[in-house]
């Protein structure tokens, strides 16, 4: 949500705002001025109230629009909440969505495709886990199966996880989907485009929420909404690189070499067709996996001999109890070769079973252990990826061990990584870094999240995310009849721990939705509503 | 299926109660049950779906034990159709032996048993890793908990 910094470096300018974050910052800059009453803009007055009039909005001459229910962020996380309410009876006239995006799986679908997820590919998300359709019925496998005739999917949804690998949807069909149900409910009536900059609470109930709309858009530089409902889905605040990486990126100047998996970066397998490389990954999630079957594909399809080296900071060799320093029985992971094998993100049963439950009652220190001990990086178990790991090792081109680094230098045309192994120190030469760690940054690098923690008594969470309520009310920002609302990773920690997953995102919006239907903004979804609209979203006509 | 305790039973009493009725309302008619009155037929057929329902509901506490030796906590749709094997051959033998009350010794043919047991499993199976979700879309996100 920040305005397009300084970047060193290339940089696709379609990339989403969210990546942009993840580039070195300027400056901090100095405390704002406000602008001249009158002038459209922000006025010190406004700047420095916690709580805006009317008449102060009049004041800096920034003119108002009332809508009773503003989503902020336009990406994954506001459209299955919107769409919920779509289907809750909620008009497409009586609701916004603000956002820097021109369709809502546009962040998802850069960040899956740099980190080696083009559409054709796989995605890690179960079957009956559809942001465009709350119920999850008919399942991506089942449609799988009678779209393309692809009924061995089925067998997937039947024998996972112990004779198959979990059944995942193809990146592609889930955009389509999307695409559909954003036609289906009105989406692009609902979305105005934009910078918000700030949401603040309204004397008298509700909130005032400040957009910048792209130059010239509109006669004033701010516009402002006057909404009952807010609702945050801004996604993640923006990456982090390991510190060692960072500064080597910083001193060296080099973007090219040590780059981030969730950065363009095809330069490296491009390099690597042409002349044997070698390339240092550093992590054990995911995205690590995804990057290293890009490696390994490449290896099998045009007979590139690059070299992979590997570095784990917590190095799985077994199975193991993630924060329990004795294997327990009923809490057993298991894990090999430095990784920690998982279906999805989370233990499964956090979607709706029995760990959901659990979590639902835990506060505090207490809830904070249990996120310890069913998290930390993981990684789908998976048999092609099994079969190829296991040749580079045996044929000597996949090199992996436990490590932390402590500096880099040049030396050639190599990044030689000092590394701290079991072993003592060791220097590793590599011509690529791949930094597959994902590491979050904190919610307060978002402008608009530090706006709320600065001005509207917004708290933490034990884990130093939003603090919000089991209904995924932002605690302390209660205005009037209004409520804030927030749903995605920002709000991980919570009494759920799966927010930032497709399903996760589904259960918020139904919190989120029931809460709404108690307050009377929208109609609680019953059986008869319930299958009434499944109907409709089957004839795709209009909730 | 991500179930709780409370889930399992619930869903396990009101799906077989529903679907478990209204297939054996069809169905006995039909089953080779051998010569007699249909009402000593659906005698028959509804004692030996309330047995199901009642030993269901101990096995939903056996099912939830070894749950928890799951790691992800989760009970995989595999599961839940195999188990019909345990469960079928313990209500059989049950009938057979003249335990069930209300059903005497050697009384029901195994195949009319599997017709009727076969059908009303895989029905619900069906069911609850389908189309339940769009009647309740609470409940998969509740353990599979109605009330």
């Amino acid at each position: 949500m920040t305005n397009t910094p300084d970047l060193p470096g290339s940089i696709d300018p379609s990339m989403p705002a969210t990546i942009m974050r993840s580039r070195p910052a300027k400056p901090a800059a100095s405390a704002e001025q406000g602008a001249a009453p009158g002038s459209g803009d922000l006025t010190d007055e406004l700047l420095n109230t916690d709580q805006w009039t009317d008449a102060m909005i009049q004041r800096a001459g920034i003119p108002v629009a009332d809508i009773p229910f503003v989503s902020i962020g336009g990406g994954i996380g506001s459209f299955v909440t919107v769409d919920y309410l779509r289907i809750a009876g909620v008009p497409a006239n009586r609701m916004h969505v603000l956002s820097n995006l021109d369709f809502p799986w546009q962040t998802y679908e850069y960040l899956t495709r740099v980190s080696q997820i083009p559409r054709p590919e796989r995605i890690r998300s179960d079957s009956a886990s559809r942001p465009d359709n709350i119920w999850g019925f008919p399942s991506y496998a089942l449609t799988e199966a009678f779209k393309e005739g692809n009924w061995a999917e089925l067998w997937h949804v039947f024998a996972e996880p112990m004779w198959a690998d979990f059944y995942t949807p193809k990146a592609g069909r889930v955009f389509e989907g999307l695409e559909r149900e954003a036609k289906r409910i009105g989406w692009h009536q609902m979305l105005v485009k934009g910078q918000v900059r700030m949401v603040r609470k309204r004397q008298g109930g509700g909130y005032f929420i400040i957009l910048t709309p792209k130059a010239g858009a509109t006669p004033t530089k701010r516009v402002a909404y006057r909404a009952e409902y807010v609702h945050l889905a801004v996604g993640y605040p923006g990456l982090r690189y390991l510190k060692e990486l960072q500064d080597f990126r910083t001193k060296h100047q080099d973007y090219h070499h040590v780059v981030s998996a969730y950065e363009e970066h095809e330069h490296i397998y491009e390099a690597a067709r042409t002349k044997p490389v070698t390339v240092m990954l550093r992590g054990g999630g995911i995205v690590a996996s995804r990057v290293l079957q890009r490696i390994m594909d490449d290896r099998e399809k045009y007979g590139t001999q690059t070299q992979i080296v590997h570095l784990f900071r917590t190095f799985i060799d077994g199975p193991h109890s993630p924060n329990e320093k004795t294997l327990r029985a009923w809490n057993k992971r298991s894990g090999s070769n430095g990784f920690a094998y998982q279906g999805f993100n989370y233990p499964k049963s956090v979607w709706g079973g029995q760990l959901k439950a659990e979590m639902r009652k835990l506060e505090g220190e207490a809830r904070l252990t249990r996120y310890k001990e069913m998290g930390g990086t993981n990684t789908p178990w998976r048999r092609r990826w099994q079969a190829q790991m296991g040749n580079g090792r045996r044929e000597g081109w996949y090199h992996i061990m436990q490590a932390t680094v402590d500096d880099m230098r040049i030396e050639g045309d190599k990044i030689v990584s000092i590394a701290n192994t079991r072993n003592g120190k060791l220097e590793i030469p590599a011509d690529y870094i791949i930094d597959c760690t994902g590491l979050e940054a904190d919610i307060a690098e978002h402008r608009v999240l530090k706006d709320l923690l600065d001005h509207s008594g917004v708290g933490r969470n034990p884990y130093g995310r939003l603090d919000v309520e089991r209904t995924f009310e932002l605690r302390g920002t209660a205005s009037g009849p209004g409520v804030i609302y927030a749903s995605g990773a920002t709000t991980l920690g919570g009494y759920f721990p799966g927010v930032d997953t497709f399903l996760g995102l589904q259960v918020a919006a139904q919190e989120i939705c029931d809460d709404l239907a108690r307050r009377r903004f929208c109609k609680k979804i019953g059986t008869f509503r319930s299958i009434s609209q499944w109907i409709k979203w089957a004839r795709n006509k209009q909730p | 299926m991500l179930p709780t305790l409370g889930g399992r039973i619930q869903s396990r009493i009101v799906f077989l109660a529903i679907i478990g009725g209204i297939i054996t309302l069809i169905l006995t008619p039909i089953l080779p049950l051998g010569s007699g009155a249909l009402s000593a037929k659906y005698k028959t057929t509804f004692l030996i779906l309330l047995t199901v329902i009642v030993l269901g509901v101990i096995w939903e506490f056996i099912y939830h034990l070894i749950m928890q030796w799951r790691w992800e906590k989760d009970w995989p749709t595999f599961f839940g159709l195999v188990t019909l094997i345990n469960e079928g051959v313990v209500v059989y033998l049950l009938a057979d032996y003249g335990i069930v009350p209300g059903i005497k010794a050697h009384s029901v043919p195994l195949s009319a048993f599997l017709i009727d047991f076969l059908v009303i499993w895989i029905c619900v199976w069906l069911w609850v890793n389908g189309p339940m979700r769009v009647v309740n879309v609470r409940w998969r996100f509740h353990g599979g908990r109605l009330v």
